[in-house]
């Protein structure tokens, strides 16, 4: 239990993610960064993002994005750039690329497969029904071929 | 003393779970009566010995024995007694015998209410579900002893995090694995039936309450933990995609999925070693959730390497209990026999779809969970997988089940026809949508979170309500006449419609909440005054004062604030921040308003350098309803559960075997 407590207690701290003297003035801007800061993570809190947390690395980070934000750039590019710094562990959402692709993949593929599954079981079962009665009808057929 | 006790019967009942996994099977396979009837007796003395062991832990907590390790690393004698009482669970080796505890207790109620099973189902059932118990208490003994003692006890004791000193979260562990163990009566019906190579209408009819038992619990005990989030978190995140949600979440969409299945087993007898299948995976889940709490793994890797003794001993558990058990299931399904062939459209196929998106997104949950481990290591790429994934790959799945739910609950079993089952639903289908449209229309920007989160949820509880309608006829008869018909309607069916009502409630309460939650921060004096716009009317926030309180065992800063709306009064609410004395931690007490239509939450912070104090203000639109629709859908099972067919049937059964010698 005490690693969900350790996460209970990085989760319970961070009540003072968004500072008011951080907000910008702004509000299209502001809810820009608040949209961009939740897709980021924390680096030093266990699955929590900048936009909630309230460890100092996160509000430097908050501040990084919205520097970039009122210098001009656009969404991606802001992303683009933490990601250059810290790395795509930063990204909560994992990019769709290379081995990612696995795990978009994943919920659509086995989706397939399962309805694929559903559908040639359910049909075989159907088969077999018919079958057997076919079978007991060509013995009978055989029986009679016989005489 | 007591300790000693509590150690000496955990022994014993290890002892007596050891003879019970064997003993009833082997008389089951031999056909040896006696053998077979030392199960149940065994399964209450198992219960017996390890309640004893429960208690010894509670008292030693009780009585702040700071001689127990556990005790002094854990507990504090200046804390409540509740908290004392329910501290006894909140850490590793304490959670883990409360686990083998409810464990036991599950036995003790196969034994008890299971006189009705045939004698070798029931023998093995038992040793199944105690060979569980043997891992278990070995895990306990060997790694995890909660009775040590300290040879120079401390005065007083290291506390407890101050987060877990509440009700929301003292009882949700219970809740949790009640739900979580509740599936190994499953998992033991399961293997019982593959062992014994037969699975009929019987079975399902036994294993069935026992699923939705546990459903139930699971459903209580994640609500109960998203709602302590909700309050105690200080932003009103209520679900956050943690992999200690999601290790609790899987277990109950495949349980969910594992109780629509074992219908059609009960009814049609089809489907049989898909439910087996389930149970086992359902159960498997349960094990890999305490797993990655226990473990730590997915925390991160060296987490793991920390404790290596456990969560190898886990994992040895996880592989023997999984492993073996399917490997048995390779074996034996085939042996199993479907009976019962039906048509695509058909009340079997819907809940065969149901089955597929259940355990589909269930799979997801899984493999986003596991991703970033399987990253790191596979594929040497170290990334995190949050909130926005599940977001995009598991909402699909449910919002595919809610469109397809209110038709297939109504559609016959075998053969159908869409046209005839689509009768009475396309007027709540019209409804629906125009609901998502009309929102749609009214609301600014363009998430369609919203309007399709509100058409499902209409579709849903409307849906249910008009096949309940159905049943009784209702406006065709007098209303008194309908009335009484929906009294003497089976309770599983009105537990049915209910359990469906409460997803569309939860539905509801989570797209509204997504879409049109307002926030306000801000640095606010005594005196401010400030607004805040709801979904659905605003609030005005005045700041009437700060006080400095102290409770029993923390020291808080109290805010005064006055919400009024349009003039009138809506409450006084009293945020506080809070430092607890022993452990100098630092917690947020949010002040929330609750309504039916919307929640205002109200959290303060700190003292900022130039006066005043951080402030911040939300209003959240029909929050509620996530929880209460939760509250709902348990109800629903209450009422299936309550169905007198589970009590009386499989006893009738049994009767008429036992008349038939006799002749």
């Amino acid at each position: 239990m005490w690693r969900v407590f350790a996460l209970l207690m990085l989760l319970a701290t961070p009540l003072w993610a968004v500072q008011p003297d951080e907000v910008l003035p702004d509000p299209v801007q502001e809810a820009r960064a608040r949209q961009i800061s939740q897709g980021l993570r924390c680096l030093v809190c266990r699955n929590e993002s900048i936009d909630d947390s309230n460890a100092g690395l996160a509000r430097d980070l908050r501040l990084l994005v919205r520097e970039r934000i009122v210098a001009g750039d656009s969404d991606d590019q802001v992303v683009a750039f933490i990601v250059s710094r810290y790395g795509e562990y930063v990204l909560l959402n994992p990019r769709a690329d290379g081995s990612n692709l696995l795990l978009w993949g994943a919920g659509p593929l086995m989706l397939v497969i399962a309805i694929a599954i559903g559908l040639i079981s359910r049909r075989r079962r159907s088969n077999a029904t018919v079958e057997q009665l076919s079978e007991a009808e060509k013995a009978r057929l055989a029986e009679l071929m016989r005489d | 003393m007591t300790a000693e006790l509590g150690h000496f019967s955990l022994i014993l009942a290890f002892a007596v779970a050891i003879v019970q996994m064997i003993v009833p099977m082997v008389g089951a396979t031999k056909g040896w009566q006696n053998w077979m009837d030392m199960a149940a007796p065994a399964a209450m003395a198992q219960f017996l010995l390890t309640s004893l062991a429960f208690g010894a832990l509670v008292y030693g907590f009780a009585t702040s024995d700071f001689s127990i390790r556990l005790v002094a690393e854990n507990s504090h004698s200046a804390k409540p007694m509740l908290y004392k009482l329910t501290g006894t669970w909140g850490n590793h080796e304490g959670s883990m015998l409360l686990w083998v505890f409810i464990l036991t207790l599950f036995g003790a109620m196969v034994a008890l209410f299971g006189r009705n099973l045939p004698d070798r189902l029931k023998a093995r059932v038992l040793s199944v579900q105690s060979a569980v118990a043997v891992a278990f208490f070995a895990f306990l003994l060997f790694t995890s002893n909660p009775f040590l003692r300290l040879v120079n006890p401390p005065m007083d004791g290291q506390g407890l995090n101050p987060l877990l000193q509440d009700p929301g979260l003292a009882f949700h562990p219970p809740f949790l694995y009640l739900g979580y163990v509740g599936l190994s009566v499953s998992f033991s019906f399961a293997v019982a039936a593959l062992i014994e190579g037969r699975v009929d209408a019987a079975w399902a009819r036994w294993v069935r309450p026992w699923t939705l038992a546990a459903w139930m619990f699971l459903t209580i005990g994640i609500a109960l933990g998203s709602w302590w989030a909700y309050y105690e978190l200080g932003w009103g995140g209520w679900w956050f995609w943690d992999p200690v949600e999601n290790a609790s979440f899987m277990p109950w969409l495949i349980a969910a999925a594992l109780l629509h299945s074992a219908i059609v087993v009960e009814k049609r007898e089809s489907l049989k070693t898909w439910t087996i299948l389930l149970a086992i995976i359902a159960f498997s889940f349960s094990l890999i959730g305490t797993f990655i709490v226990r473990s730590g793994v997915i925390t991160s890797v060296h987490a793991f390497a920390n404790d290596p003794e456990r969560g190898v001993f886990i994992l040895a558990i996880l592989a023997i209990t999984i492993g073996g058990s399917l490997s048995l299931f390779a074996m034996r399904a085939g042996n199993l026999g479907a009976k019962g062939v039906f048509s695509l459209v058909s009340r079997e196929s819907a809940l065969v779809l149901n089955n597929i998106l259940l355990v589909v997104a269930a799979l997801v949950v899984f493999v986003g969970t596991v991703w970033p481990l399987v990253s790191e290591m596979t594929f040497g790429r170290k990334l995190s997988v949050g909130e926005p994934f599940f977001d995009t790959a598991f909402t699909p799945f449910m919002v595919a089940l809610a469109m397809v739910l209110p038709l297939g609950a109504v559609l016959p079993w075998k053969r159908a026809s869409l046209g005839r089952a689509m009768r009475p639903l396309w007027g709540v289908l019209a409804v629906s949508v125009a609901l998502g449209s009309l929102v749609m229309v009214l609301q600014t920007g363009t998430r369609m979170m919203a309007p399709v989160g509100l058409a499902l949820a209409s579709w849903l509880v409307l849906g249910s309500l008009a096949d309940l309608a159905g049943r009784v006829r209702l406006r065709k008869l007098p209303f008194s006449e309908s009335m009484h018909r929906l009294r003497h309607l089976p309770r599983a069916d009105v537990g049915k419609s209910v359990a469906h009502i409460g997803l569309g409630l939860t539905i509801f309460g989570i797209s509204a909440i997504t879409a049109w939650q307002s926030e306000d921060i801000r640095i606010a004096r005594p005196g401010d005054s400030f607004q805040i716009a709801g979904a659905v009317s605003s609030y005005d926030i005045h700041f009437d004062a700060v006080n400095e309180v102290e409770g029993p065992n923390y020291s808080a800063t109290r805010g005064d604030f006055t919400v009024t709306s349009n003039g009138k009064m809506v409450a006084t609410l009293h945020p506080e921040k809070r430092v607890y004395t022993v452990s100098r931690m630092p917690t947020t007490e949010a002040a929330i308003d609750i309504g039916p239509t919307r929640d205002v939450y109200l959290v303060i912070g700190d003292a900022q350098d130039g006066g005043g104090y951080a402030v911040r203000s939300y209003v959240k639109p029909f929050a509620v309803w996530i929880w209460f629709g939760a509250i709902v859908m348990a109800l629903g099972g209450l009422l299936s559960l309550s169905d007198r067919r589970y009590r009386v049937a499989a006893g009738a059964r049994r009767r008429q075997h036992q008349t038939q010698p006799a002749e």
